[in-house]
């Protein structure tokens, strides 16, 4: 006997299970069952396991009956002719999907010629082990599986048309690329998944060969005058939002133009962009410091009788200003109520993003490398027809990561723009390569690929033939204008006087416990001294209780919060981290005593 | 001693000095002294040198590049050697338990030439009921459990079922009581046990199992190994005090990995010889090159107090001298109170300190300072 779960419960016991199960998948296919439904016969536990719950990964296979798949010629013509559709497969019983667990009792086969009487079930297609974004990459059967996924990550970091109603969206932090095109090279997917759609990147001439020691450590040459033609361009945006909230006591804050009495009012020239209604107008130019949304809220303590008084007066500037590093053209204000029925003002900056040097560039099969010089077009190379590359990728990362399909592409999209079509370039059922190799030499150029080249500065001609062709290459989100950073001095804690962290608040660039360790190491005392000063105090200590003193500027004095006035009291330097661990120690309960003693 | 090396007497190490008396003509002495003086000098550390930080970072960055994987021995069941970083840690931490002890046992001639090499290595084997029983029967009526034993198994131990009942007898305690019928081992409740009925009997059951009977505590495995031109013993557990008692071990060569093993059978000198070496080791295999140098600080800090001391809040950390040093490294503030309870004071001598507050640390050229006589 046999348990049968439906569902993970217990519903009754069967006598042969195998049958049972081959009962269900039956009436499955005949329809007379939910298609929905799974079946499952666990060999160890000796349990049939029936599902038809929400939430299962399931996948379509074609079914194979006695060594033969059910899915015939006339059927591939019927859906060629439009006459029937998948899901009408699916009804026939011809396409059927299983969840995991049937999938462990199933033996499927990658092609139609594996196909043994033992076989049960028949792979759409091979493509279908990878997934949308991975079915992107071209060639895909000649790459290292590790490379493939690398690939895929990088579309999808890559700018493109994200939305096509992108005008009316507020996203966070988006770029749009200005000249999207759909690749010469493609994969069948790119048809299923409407690519051309939302494509990401452009097709360019791409050389293989190094420049100049520019292009070492993955780095990618471009040619500027693709750039000024509008290679890589695109848009960045990013919304400013300010809301009106209401506060207790019927208080709220006011979106308009700050009075100029108003507690925290920034110079005029930062409020100059802003209409009566205290918003900027569209396609001001901003920079930073510049405030957007003018904005002001209400006191932030009522307790104080003394605010009372003069209420209308002192309210807090909080406008939305621009950040430290930041600019841009305001492409789009929207007005409108949150969910509370708030006033929210929202304001998109757009920035022109033409590509410079560190911004990055990807190939679709994981090769991504850092802008590391922009050429003029006459500096670049040129082949013996004049063809001159718009990107220069570095030889050295191709061995070592036996990315092959990236080379198979560039040959790939060589011929597809010679010969005017589109090259199929599937994983398992991309056009072989010998038969680019026989249509480019038809075409009347190198069947391997390769042109005799000219140094563009000098004129020479290369001793090598470079390897050149057409590529799609993407433009990754990642850009230096967004993560350029430095600082000389700048913003300290409150706290602990020391430098802040991160780039948005100009913060410095911590010196950590194991860098201290290598100066400690080469004894440089001095060195790390003067290195860790960012935190520097003087502070008048006692002699008499050895706790810090107290120094009265106004008065001109200087006293012992212990001992009086009568006492002596020394400078003594050190960093102000330790006198807040000082006063850390005192609430504690502990009296940390400072014993002063002439160094010299 | 050589009249040519005597004023080198306090300068030179001994062995240096025995070395060249040993090994250089006397007429060549004075040469060879001044050079290896020289040699001697130029090859010393610099007063200043911060050799504790360096030797922390010379172990510490080979760290990082080592495996967590742990070695097999191959030909026997669950035997592996805790080895790469979790060894290191384990050993710098000075655990009292590690997590695979082992002994390399050498034998003395003629024992390791190989001859009976099994049965000495059985002898040295901890055996347990359970690895001689074939059944075991709970007679509830009686209120026994009979174990039967392996015949074939005794004669290779050379064990008499009369022993194995002494064994478990004593290794059962009070509740229960063992006595041999022929080669069934019967095990019987107590009279004051016998009233907590079943349950009590199955404790007995599980608990007799474990009965050692026979060998060295500890050894849980023997592995005989030709090393070179002789066979030795290789176990795991560890049980040092014990099988230097047999007569055919080599006790000038055995070693264990366990260090506090060592420093309570061989003493702190050996404790220390067994962490470098031990450290060294798992550093070699890894194919790591750290000077040993490095590593001799390390078991110098920890054993230098007369017992071993690992690299921890409680060890090595807990008897430095400065409060704000022993703050800064782990539960700062049980620390703080206690020092402050004690009224401790911070003379800010060493370097974690004296980064805190921002002054000069007393290490290269920090070091140095300038002494001078005022005129009266």
């Amino acid at each position: 006997m046999t348990e049968v779960y439906l569902n993970g419960k217990y519903v009754g016991d069967v006598d042969s299970p195998l049958e049972f199960v081959e009962r269900v998948k039956q009436d499955r296919r005949a329809g007379s069952l939910a298609g929905e439904v799974n079946v499952h016969y666990d060999k160890v536990l000796d349990e049939v396991h029936v599902e038809s719950a929400r939430g299962r990964c399931r996948r379509p296979l074609v079914v194979v009956k006695d060594g033969m798949p059910l899915l015939t010629e006339r059927h591939i013509k019927q859906l060629e002719r439009g006459e029937i559709s998948w899901s009408d497969l699916v009804a026939q019983g011809v396409i059927e999907y299983l969840d995991a667990a049937e999938e462990e009792n199933a033996l499927v086969a990658l092609s139609d010629k594996e196909i043994t009487p033992e076989h049960t079930h028949l792979e759409v297609s091979a493509i279908s082990m990878l997934g949308v974004m991975t079915g992107l990459i071209p060639y895909g059967d000649f790459i290292q599986s590790a490379r493939l996924i690398i690939g895929s990550k990088g579309i999808k970091q890559a700018v493109g048309l994200y939305a096509s109603n992108y005008p009316l969206r507020m996203d966070m932090d988006v770029s749009l690329l200005h000249y999207p095109q759909s690749p010469l090279v493609k994969t069948a997917i790119y048809d299923v998944s409407r690519y051309a759609e939302h494509p990401v990147g452009q097709n360019i001439v791409v050389a293989i060969m190094s420049y100049k020691g520019y292009n070492m450590e993955d780095a990618v040459i471009i040619n500027k005058g693709s750039i000024q033609r509008g290679f890589g361009r695109s848009t960045y945006f990013r919304p400013a939002t300010a809301m009106e909230l209401r506060y207790s006591g019927g208080l709220m804050d006011n979106i308009g133009l700050p009075d100029k009495d108003v507690k925290g009012y920034k110079s005029e020239q930062d409020y100059r962009l802003l209409e009566d209604d205290g918003i900027v107008y569209p396609e001001a130019k901003v920079a930073e410091g510049d405030v957007i949304i003018g904005k002001t809220s209400p006191p932030r303590f009522l307790s104080n009788m003394e605010e009372y008084s003069l209420a209308s007066n002192i309210r807090r500037e909080s406008s939305v200003a621009l950040r430290h590093g930041e600019e841009g053209i305001v492409d789009f204000v929207a007005i409108t109520e949150n969910e509370e029925g708030n006033k929210l003002v929202q304001v998109r900056l757009r920035d022109l993003r033409i590509p410079e040097i560190g911004d990055k560039f990807v190939s679709r099969h994981g090769q991504k490398g850092v802008v590391g010089l922009l050429v003029p077009e006459a500096d670049m190379p040129f082949s013996e027809s004049g063809i001159v590359p718009d990107l220069i990728f570095s030889p050295h990362g191709i061995p070592s990561r036996m990315t092959i399909s990236h080379i198979l592409e560039l040959l790939g999209g060589k011929t597809a723009a010679l010969s005017g079509r589109e090259i199929d370039a599937t994983t398992f059922s991309g056009e072989p390569e010998a038969a680019l190799r026989e249509e480019l030499c038809n075409l009347g150029f190198d069947e391997r690929g390769v042109e005799t080249m000219y140094n563009g500065v000098t004129g020479e001609v290369y001793q090598a033939k470079i390897y050149v062709g057409n590529m799609y290459y993407l433009r990754l989100k990642h850009m230096v204008a967004n993560k350029i950073h430095s600082r000389a001095r700048g913003p300290i804690q409150l706290l602990t006087r020391q430098p802040t962290e991160g780039r948005a608040k100009e913060g410095g660039l911590r010196l950590g416990e194991m860098e201290k360790d290598t100066l400690v190491a080469h004894g440089a005392s001095m060195v790390l001294k003067e290195r860790f000063d960012s935190d520097k105090t003087v502070v008048p200590v006692c002699e008499g209780c050895g706790t810090i003193a107290i120094q009265d500027s106004l008065k001109d004095k200087r006293y012992c919060p212990i001992c009086g006035e009568n006492v002596e009291i020394s400078d003594i330097e050190m960093s102000y981290a330790f006198k807040l661990i000082l006063d850390e120690f005192k609430s504690l309960g502990l009296y940390p005593k400072l014993k002063l003693r002439s160094k010299y | 001693m050589h009249k040519d090396l005597e004023k080198y007497k306090d300068k030179l190490p001994l062995k240096l000095l025995q070395d060249i008396e040993e090994q250089v003509p006397g007429s060549k002495v004075k040469k060879v002294a001044e050079k290896v003086y020289e040699e001697y000098l130029a090859s010393r550390v610099d007063p200043g040198e911060a050799v504790g930080l360096i030797g922390a970072e010379s172990i510490g960055e080979p760290g990082t590049q080592m495996t967590l994987n742990t070695f097999h021995y191959a030909g026997v069941a669950e035997m592996n050697v805790t080895v790469g970083l979790p060894r290191i840690i384990e050993i710098l931490d000075g655990r009292k338990s590690i997590s695979t002890p082992k002994m390399e046992i050498f034998l003395k001639s003629p024992y390791n030439k190989g001859k009976n090499i099994r049965e000495l290595a059985m002898q040295i084997k901890e055996t347990k009921l359970k690895e001689i029983a074939t059944e075991y029967g709970m007679n509830i009526v009686d209120m026994r459990v009979d174990v039967k034993l392996d015949s074939d198994k005794l004669d290779e131990l050379e064990l008499t079922p009369q022993q194995v009942a002494k064994a478990v007898d004593k290794a059962l305690g009070l509740d229960a009581g063992a006595k041999i019928d022929g080669n069934t081992l019967v095990i019987k409740l107590k009279e004051k046990a016998e009233a907590k009925g079943l349950n009590a009997l199955y404790r007995a059951k599980e608990k007799c199992k474990g009965a050692y009977v026979k060998g060295v505590k500890g050894i849980s495995q023997v592995l005989p190994v030709k090393r070179g031109d002789e066979y030795i013993i290789i176990t795991a557990g560890s049980n040092l005090k014990k099988v230097f008692e047999f007569d055919f071990v080599d006790s000038n060569r055995t070693t264990t990995n366990d260090i506090h093993e060592v420093r309570e059978v061989l003493g702190i000198e050996a404790a220390r010889q067994a962490i470098i070496d031990e450290v060294f080791q798992v550093i070699e295999t890894q194919g790591l090159n750290v000077d040993i140098r490095h590593i001799m600080l390390v078991a110098d800090t920890m054993t230098a107090g007369g017992e071993v001391k690992g690299i921890t809040r409680y060890g090595v950390v807990s008897g430095k001298a400065s409060v704000l040093a022993r703050a800064s490294f782990e539960t700062p503030i049980k620390h703080l109170i206690n020092a402050s309870l004690r009224g401790e004071v911070d003379r800010l001598t060493s370097v974690v300190e004296n980064v805190m507050l921002n002054q000069i640390i007393p290490v290269g050229t920090g070091l140095p300072q300038l002494v001078s006589k005022l005129e009266k």
